[in-house]
């Protein structure tokens, strides 16, 4: 086991959402889910951060965003796209400024789609991504020790 | 021979207040969690906190701040490590504004515009709070004449019964050293009321984990600052001076929970006015009544 | 004696033949050489006298006493002629008051007193000639250099003053060797008049209006201070028949009563040099001299003169103070400094945090630490004492670090501006990492200023001074304030920007090391220089060792002084960690200039300044406070001592 899991740090990044995703994610983050029983903070720094969590699709304007703010993120991270339009561009995805999902952008590990998501679900997709930064954390205590 | 105490003091230190200060900082979540009516995380959350930022990447924006925090966290132990092993008050008070200092420099190191916003603020935090921990140290070297802090085993009666004024002062910029909101300037730890997250914005990985167990460290020393009052020859004074610790600490989560953070104007001039008044007037009764 | 001699005559060879070299390189011949010579000459003496009690030496020359009133004469003079030509009616009046009174004092008066031992020395004496003999002459080899780069930006054709320059700080250093040396009040006055005249020209050099303005104010306020020197020796002279410095000093702490007024005038004298409160302008206004001016008044001479003479003064304040039989009338003269000396250190700390240039935030600190020393001279106690001297060392080899550093740093960065020495730790990183030791000696723990001033605030505590504790706490609560910023502001590291520092001449560095080594070996020794030179000087003079903290304490601080500078010359910058882009909200279009595409997808730089605080800690706002008060301290103490003179005579 490593410690990545126990003390999860997010980060909310709105691409181009109609903001509903956002309230959910700022909902499920509110003292009545309170995950801050499994050690998740919102942060509003990406230097701390260990899962990005996404809201909407990524347009030729934010897409420089968001790639930076990931590039800031410190290994072992994890992305979760949270809602249909960070998937895959949902509803939008054939306007003439929208590229598509997150992933045209950066590499996702968890989709979590839904218009707009459910608290719920982004804890799911949060719990999920757990798994992926377990793994990543071991990866790179192994490079390390390579190293 | 009391070099050696405070080598010997300062390794006992370096051990057992991480080790309290991991629990503090867990009870204060706790707490925290429940006056808003919520579970909150575990006990141990700061600890896994702090070992998840060690396993994290090794990464900084300049080869000079690691080194400044590393300083830093070395002069918080030997600031405890010289209150605890019974050295002087003064010299612990000293060494811990050094330790300040590299923090602040730390933070300007890095050049990042929200860094440099909460190293300014840091450095208003300690010229605000630090005429009140002088007056701490001279009203308690008045009242137990030495400024060492084994001093107080040979007194018949506590402190605090001579400077009780001085004692409320210093619970006022304690919210300060603690930093709790409303005094929270330079570092919150509540997301909602930080400019990214003041002065730690470009610290992260170890150096980071550094500035949380300094943080731990601090909390403790500053503790053992407030236990001092009121401890006197008699042993079980310590137990009436952990349930005050206990209290004061409990004081002050409360008014973190309670209070919006405030603009520095507001900081400065409560804290120097406090310390005009709970300070000096008490001081000042000291030397002449 | 012979040593004595040499230090006081030697520069003054040197200054003659300096006014005739117009030839560049056997100029820095001459002073390299002479600097090294006067150097050694004071270590020499510090270590044949180490521990050394009063040593007093017969010598005494009527020649000598007619020199020295011709030269006080030919000083009053040469004020004259400037004010004449510059229209300045102060100056002239004072002047004139002075060669008049001067005259009168030594054919009327002085001339029938003998003092047998006109020299002497002891322990503090040698502190101060080594602060003057190695600072001193160290700050002359770094002008060298920089007046080198001061003539090449001069306009061209502008003629070539350096010959006087540099034959002005050698006679300085001269004058400042007679004060420290002269049992002899008479000699003593005649070293305190050429202080104030080198220094007048000195700040005048460049022949500004501003300079020559600055000047005046200058050559005022001092010669206000020169007269109530001279007052002070009419009354030694004829009430207490004697212008021995020892026999007055011993009078005094006699019968502190006795001398009241003479003490006042001589404090009064001592408070002007030394640009306490309300004369603190001058100070202020020789910034606008070339920067190792500033540093030879900052540091080694000049003030040290003023507080020099207080500190010999205080076991007369100290008796006043304890004293039964002259109650608050004996106790004048130590509440008058003590009460200045205290509101200077705190008001000039709190004006230094508003102050962006840097040459003016190092006078304030300059002040605001004369004014501590002043205050520990007042209080007078041994241990006030010990932390006095120990400001003096500090201060001296601090503040001399700090103005080259600042010299340097503005003429290859082009500003003086705090500001503008953002990314120095880059730009020039041998300088900076000077630059933050200078800094941190100034005023942390575990440098000798903090050690002092940890001594001062034990030593207030134990007499009862409560009105000074509160103006420590307060003014130290500033000074962390004003010097953190900048040492921030110095720390910055963005990229790779041009290494500027190549271009730094020879002898800057030599001078800049030679203060950043006294500096490290003067906090690492620190229990080691007090048990040899400041506990015998508290000894010789109070029969008592007076020390407020334990040894033990000073060994850690010495160690952690060690450790210090480790790394901040061999610990920074070795981290091997992945380099990463700062935080800027956004997307960074230029990351190290913090250049950032704002939402019109145009580029935005992120600004940042330090907080200056005009609005509470403004000049204006606390300048007329602090002057007013000093200003009723000084009437009331004279008034009262005023009142002892009739019943005296």
């Amino acid at each position: 086991m490593t410690f990545a899991t126990k003390s999860p740090w997010v980060i909310h990044y709105d691409a181009s959402s109609c903001n509903g995703c956002d309230i959910e994610v700022l909902a499920a983050l509110c003292p009545g889910y309170d995950v801050e029983r499994f050690g998740i903070i919102n942060t509003g720094n990406p230097k701390h951060a260990d899962i990005f969590l996404v809201t909407g699709s990524v347009n030729e304007r934010n897409i420089e965003v968001v790639k930076e703010i990931y590039n800031q993120m410190v290994e072992p991270k994890v992305v979760v796209a949270c809602g249909i339009c960070a998937c895959s561009g949902g509803i939008f995805h054939d306007c003439y400024n929208v590229i598509g999902g997150v992933d045209q952008a950066i590499p996702v590990d968890v989709y979590a789609p839904g218009c707009a998501v459910r608290p719920e679900a982004i804890i799911d997709a949060v719990v999920q991504g757990l798994g992926v930064l377990e793994e990543k954390s071991k990866a790179l205590q192994a490079q390390k020790k390579g190293a | 021979m009391s070099l050696l105490f405070v080598l010997i003091g300062t390794l006992v230190f370096a051990i057992a207040a991480p080790v309290l200060g991991c629990l503090l900082a867990g009870l204060d979540r706790k707490i925290t969690a429940r006056m808003q009516g919520r579970v909150g995380p575990p006990l141990l959350q700061p600890y896994y906190d702090v070992r998840k930022l060690i396993e994290k990447d090794r990464v900084s924006v300049n080869s000079t701040e690691g080194t400044y925090i590393t300083c830093a966290l070395v002069f918080t132990l030997l600031a405890g490590g010289i209150f605890y092993s019974g050295g002087n008050l003064l010299m612990s008070v000293f060494v811990i504004t050094l330790s300040g200092l590299f923090f602040i420099v730390a933070a300007y190191s890095t050049r990042s515009p929200y860094a440099e916003i909460g190293a300014n603020r840091e450095t208003l935090q300690v010229m605000a709070y630090e005429p009140m921990v002088l007056f701490m140290a001279v009203a308690f070297y008045m009242a137990a004449g030495t400024f060492d802090s084994a001093g107080v085993f040979a007194l018949d009666a506590p402190v605090v019964s001579s400077i009780w004024l001085v004692f409320l002062g210093f619970l006022f910029i304690l919210t300060i050293k603690l930093r709790k909101s409303p005094f929270d300037l330079s570092y919150s730890h509540h997301a909602h009321q930080e400019l990214v997250k003041g002065i730690t914005t470009e610290m992260s990985g170890k150096t980071l984990a550094k500035v949380e167990i300094m943080h731990w460290c601090e909390n403790v020393l500053f503790l053992g600052w407030v236990g001092m009052f009121f401890v006197w020859a008699n042993p079980v004074s310590i137990v009436l001076a952990i349930a005050v610790i206990a209290l004061v600490y409990f004081l002050e989560i409360w008014i973190d929970n309670n209070f919006a953070r405030v603009k520095w104007q507001a900081m400065l001039s409560s804290a120097w006015i406090v310390a005009f008044v709970a300070g000096f007037v008490n001081i000042a009764v000291l030397a002449y009544l | 004696m012979a040593m004595l001699g040499f230090l006081i005559l030697f520069p003054l060879v040197v200054a003659a033949v300096l006014l005739v070299v117009r030839n560049n390189r056997a100029r820095n011949v001459i002073v390299g050489a002479s600097a090294l010579v006067i150097g050694l000459a004071s270590i020499w003496l510090v270590v044949t006298y180490l521990g050394a009690p009063w040593v007093s030496f017969e010598f005494e020359s009527p020649v000598i006493d007619y020199v020295s009133t011709i030269v006080s004469v030919l000083v009053a003079a040469a004020i004259l002629y400037y004010g004449i030509r510059y229209k300045n009616v102060w100056a002239c009046v004072l002047a004139v008051i002075q060669v008049v009174g001067s005259l009168v004092f030594e054919f009327g008066f002085a001339h029938a007193i003998d003092v047998t031992e006109g020299l002497y020395l002891d322990s503090l004496s040698l502190l101060m000639a080594f602060i003057i003999g190695v600072i001193g002459s160290g700050i002359c080899v770094y002008a060298l250099g920089y007046m080198e780069d001061f003539q090449a930006h001069e306009p061209e054709g502008a003629k070539d003053r350096r010959p006087v320059f540099f034959a002005l700080m050698f006679v300085f250093l001269a004058a400042m060797f007679l004060i420290v040396f002269s049992n002899n009040m008479v000699w003593l006055f005649t070293g305190w008049e050429v202080t104030t005249v080198c220094s007048f020209l000195l700040i005048a050099y460049t022949r500004t209006d501003e300079a020559i303005k600055n000047a005046f104010r200058q050559i005022i306020m001092n010669m206000l201070g020169g007269l109530a020197f001279l007052a002070a020796l009419y009354v030694s002279a004829i009430q207490l028949g004697t212008l021995s410095l020892l026999e007055f000093l011993r009078i005094g702490v006699d019968n502190p009563a006795l001398v009241v007024l003479p003490v006042c005038a001589l404090a009064f004298a001592g408070l002007t040099k030394a640009a306490q409160m309300p004369f603190h302008t001058w100070l202020l206004g020789a910034m606008v001299a070339p920067t190792p001016t500033s540093a030879l008044l900052h540091s080694s001479t000049m003030v040290k003169a003023g507080v020099f003479l207080l500190v010999k003064l205080a076991p007369v304040f100290y008796a006043g103070t304890a004293s039964a039989q002259g109650g608050l009338l004996a106790a004048a003269p130590s509440i008058m400094v003590i009460l200045v000396g205290g509101i200077t250190f705190a008001l000039c700390s709190f004006m230094a945090i508003s102050q962006t240039n840097a040459k003016r935030v190092l006078a304030y600190s300059t002040i605001a630490n004369l004014g501590l020393i002043t205050a520990c001279a007042g209080v007078g106690t041994p241990e006030a004492v010990w932390a006095a001297a120990f400001l003096i060392l500090f201060h001296a080899i601090a503040k001399s670090l700090l103005f080259l550093c600042v010299g340097t740093a503005e003429h290859h960065i082009g500003s003086r501006d705090i500001e503008d020495m953002d990314l120095l730790f880059e730009r020039m990183p041998r300088l900076a990492r000077f630059m933050m030791l200078g800094i941190m000696c100034m005023f942390i723990a575990p440098f000798g200023m903090l050690i002092a001033k940890w001594a001062t605030l034990v030593s207030f505590v134990d007499t009862g001074q409560i009105a000074l504790v509160l103006l420590l706490a307060f003014g130290s609560a500033a000074t962390f304030m004003f010097w953190a910023k900048w040492l921030g502001k110095l720390s910055g590291i963005a990229g790779r920007p041009d290494n500027v520092e190549v271009t730094v001449h020879k002898s800057e560095w030599t001078s800049i090391m030679l203060m950043a080594v006294l500096i490290i070996i003067g906090c690492v020794c620190l229990p080691v220089i007090s048990w040899l030179i400041v506990e015998p000087y508290v000894y010789s003079v109070f029969g008592t060792l007076g020390q407020d903290i334990a040894s033990a304490n000073l060994w850690i601080a010495s160690i952690a002084a060690a450790i210090i500078a480790i790394v901040l010359f061999a610990g920074l910058g070795r981290n091997k960690a992945k380099k990463v882009d700062i935080y800027l909200s956004g997307v960074s279009a230029d990351n190290e200039a913090r250049v950032f595409r704002n939402s019109l997808s145009g580029e935005s730089a992120a600004t940042s300044r330090n907080m200056y605080l005009e609005n509470v800690f403004g000049e204006k706002r606390i300048n007329p406070v602090g002057t007013v008060a000093c200003v009723i301290v000084i009437v009331v103490a004279f008034a009262v001592s005023a009142i002892s003179l009739p019943g005296l005579f």
